[in-house]
């Protein structure tokens, strides 16, 4: 248990379970613990606690229940789209060529990678701009005929650059590619739409959104096939084996809808107080730089890097003073590396050492901003080398 | 907030400083955990032997279950600048380098210790097995510690007031089997790893390619010769022996051969016999005197030369504040230019410096 007055500032990496959560799933580990796949009373029972919440779920993301598959995580999320589609479609037409952003999580890119040192595909980045950005026109450019699926983050995990994904899936949609995107930190703040996105497979994880980890969905448009990477019994019509872990899928519809019923008002509610903080760490530390994009950014997200600032004591600093942060090149085994983003954003290895992320929840409120505010310079001042 | 002083303790997954990071909990200190991640040769990173992934991963088992903040600090690159440059210089300069030391001068107590102080601690402190004495006038003095068999003042030898005065040492005061004793009541998950003479960086890795790698003029092939210039043989790199040493030199005789002199101008390898070994006098450089001054003239100490030698009664001569000439009162076998000659004084431990010839 962490010392009480310290203050957690570091939602992008997890959240707590929200209370109304919490009592949602409660009853599914002892009363009503049935498998879903059984005949009997209990089977129904949580069978239709798992249609309950797949409803919810498609209603949040704006699709059919049947498109909807659980998973284990966002990252498993990520893995059966990607891994999933890519085989499967290069089973039928013989499409060999992978196209993701080079600011994906890695969740989208090791896999990417694997499909390519493993599987034989030819594995190609779009551009970005300096915000991590990409660009639809660039797109256009990029694919093939033989392009079996393209990959985009919707909204970076480290720097918070929202894409156009709308635009990018319509391009896709257009030239019959299939587009996976990870919404992984986006369901959390933004309103999902996968058929106004135009997007065919969308990857989400609960615990961002104050639901329970251990447990993530995938939206897979109705007419998509995917090799499945998990293979057993007949649940998730196929596409993902294993008994469903009932109490978690229903405390992650409860938390996604919440999150999804209250974007605006809480946009409306937190952006102020993220521009606050960037705007004083920008005016009190010197060579201090936001990354990613000033307005397309996640409502809670601020990021920085600080030349000559070494992150990882910057973070012991600020952890030993109380404030729980994160940063791109965060190592807990004593070997920073500069984190792939940041160096497809095109920063220098003296600036992306020095990286800070600093990202607001529901329990963040504008003392505790100031208070770090109040700390961050001396601290920041310290951790330069 | 209490009134205790904050104190960052140096984990190496060990027995050892686990114990002193639970003896300084116990004392009340509020106790920060750090390890340091050290180099080891591209291609072999995480092999570093004081700081492998299980071994971190102990470290942060043990501060979880002390309830105290554990952070992993990277020191890769100065390690590998300071600490096995300053080895291969050694070799490159015929000597035999001590690069524990240097990692405690220049990382342990330079490095860690300004992270240390940068969180607001007042002490670095370590699982050595010495003691930190302190005077009414506020100095600080190195001890040994009372396990004498385990005493590992000598590698502290090279701390200065400074860096004493802010050194805690909890495992100091008590043998080992205590020791262990306390990390069983603790239900610590820690291996007690042999005390292994392989440096760390080398991992176990071959020490006679990395020099090669690294050092290439002192691991070349040449002629072993007597102390007339006689070839009798042929040596694998002057790298690859000590003075004193016996095996290895592979020249068939009556009586063995040992190494008495490297001729490094010639790429040469001097061996004699058992009789032509020996001297009684050294010069030492880059003396540190814990104290912070050097005494004002010739004493009698009891000397190490090596980690593990047996001590000898000499006479030490301070020459200037770095600088000092040892004489003893029986020749020594294996004086050992690079090694590091340590002086004590009952308990106290004076200081060292670096064996020059």
């Amino acid at each position: 248990m962490p010392p009480t007055g310290h203050v957690y500032l570091d939602y992008a990496a997890t959240t707590p379970v929200d209370e109304r959560v919490l009592e949602r799933m409660l009853p599914y580990f002892r009363q009503e613990f049935g498998n879903p796949s059984s005949i009997h009373a209990w089977g129904q029972a949580a069978e239709a606690a798992l249609d309950d919440a797949r409803e919810k779920i498609s209603a949040a993301l704006g699709c059919r229940p049947e498109e909807i598959v659980f998973t284990s995580c966002g990252t498993e999320s990520d893995n059966l789209a990607l891994r999933g589609a890519a085989l499967a479609r290069r089973k039928k037409t013989g499409a060999n060529h992978i196209l993701i952003s080079p600011v994906e999580h890695h969740a989208v890119a090791h896999t990417a990678q694997q499909l390519a040192d493993e599987f034989g595909f030819e594995l190609e980045l779009l551009p970005v701009d300096p915000y991590g950005m990409v660009d639809p026109s660039d797109l256009r450019h990029y694919l093939r005929r033989e392009t079996a699926v393209v990959s985009v983050i919707y909204a970076n995990n480290e720097v918070g650059t929202i894409n156009p994904v709308a635009q990018i899936g319509a391009i896709c949609r257009e030239a019959d590619v299939l587009f996976h995107s990870d919404a992984v930190q986006a369901a959390a703040h933004l309103p999902m739409n996968v058929g106004r996105d135009n997007i065919d497979l969308l990857a989400i994880g609960a615990h961002k959104f104050y639901g329970p980890k251990g447990v993530g969905a995938l939206a897979i448009r109705r007419d998509v096939r995917l090799m499945p990477s998990q293979t057993g019994g007949k649940q998730e019509e196929g596409r993902r084996a294993g008994t469903q872990n009932v109490p978690y899928i229903v405390g992650m519809a409860e938390a996604l809808a919440i999150a999804q019923a209250e974007t605006q008002a809480w946009a409306e509610r937190i952006s102020p107080l993220r521009d606050h903080l960037i705007g004083g760490v920008l005016e009190s530390i010197p060579n201090a730089r936001l990354t990613g994009h000033p307005v397309q950014r996640l409502p809670n997200h601020a990021s920085f890097v600080f030349e000559g600032v070494d992150g990882n004591l910057l973070l012991m600093l600020l952890d030993s003073a109380g404030f729980a942060c994160s940063s791109g090149s965060a190592c807990k085994v004593g070997n920073p590396q500069p984190s792939d983003v940041l160096e497809a954003l095109g920063f220098s290895r003296a600036w992306s050492l020095g990286s800070l992320r600093v990202t607001l929840g529901r329990d963040t409120s504008p003392a505790q901003v100031d208070a770090f505010l109040d700390a961050l310079p001396d601290l920041a001042a310290s951790a330069r080398v | 907030m209490t009134g205790m002083p904050k104190v960052v303790v140096a984990m190496s997954g060990g027995v050892d400083s686990s114990v002193a990071a639970a003896l300084l909990v116990e004392q009340g200190y509020l106790v920060t955990g750090m390890m340091l991640r050290l180099w080891s040769e591209p291609g072999s990173e995480d092999s570093n032997r004081c700081c492998t992934p299980d071994a971190m991963a102990l470290a942060r088992r043990v501060a979880a279950k002390l309830g105290i903040p554990f952070y992993a600090v990277d020191a890769q690159e100065p390690f590998r600048a300071r600490v096995v440059q300053a080895f291969l210089d050694g070799y490159a300069a015929g000597q035999t380098p001590n690069p524990c030391t240097v990692c405690n001068r220049e990382i342990r107590w330079g490095l860690l210790l300004d992270r240390a102080r940068a969180l607001g601690a007042e002490y670095l402190a370590t699982g050595h097995y010495a003691r930190v004495q302190r005077g009414e006038d506020g100095s600080a003095s190195l001890l040994r510690g009372l396990d004498r068999n385990k005493d590992q003042s000598y590698v502290l030898s090279v701390l200065n007031q400074e860096q004493l005065s802010h050194t805690l040492l909890p495992i100091g005061a008590f043998d080992k089997p205590y020791i262990r004793e306390i990390a069983r009541q603790h239900n610590f998950p820690v291996a007690d790893r042999p005390d292994s003479q392989d440096l760390c960086f080398l991992a176990g890795g071959d020490y006679r390619a990395f020099l090669q790698r690294h050092v290439p003029q002192v691991a070349q092939p040449g002629s072993i010769v007597d102390r007339q210039g006689q070839v009798l043989g042929e040596h694998q790199g002057l790298a690859f022996y000590t003075i004193g040493q016996r095996k290895g030199i592979r020249i068939p005789a009556p009586e063995p051969y040992y190494v008495v002199a490297k001729d490094l101008d010639a790429n040469r390898l001097v061996v004699g016999r058992v009789e032509e070994l020996g001297q009684s006098e050294l010069s030492a450089a880059g003396v540190n005197w814990n104290s912070g001054t050097a005494p004002t003239g010739p004493f009698v100490a009891d000397v190490k030369i090596r980690y593990r030698a047996r001590e000898a009664t000499a006479t030490v001569t301070p020459l200037g504040e770095t600088r000092a000439r040892v004489v003893f009162e029986e020749p020594l076998r294996d004086i050992t230019p690079g090694q590091r000659v340590v002086f004590y004084q009952g308990e106290i431990c004076l200081g060292g410096g670096m064996i020059l010839a």
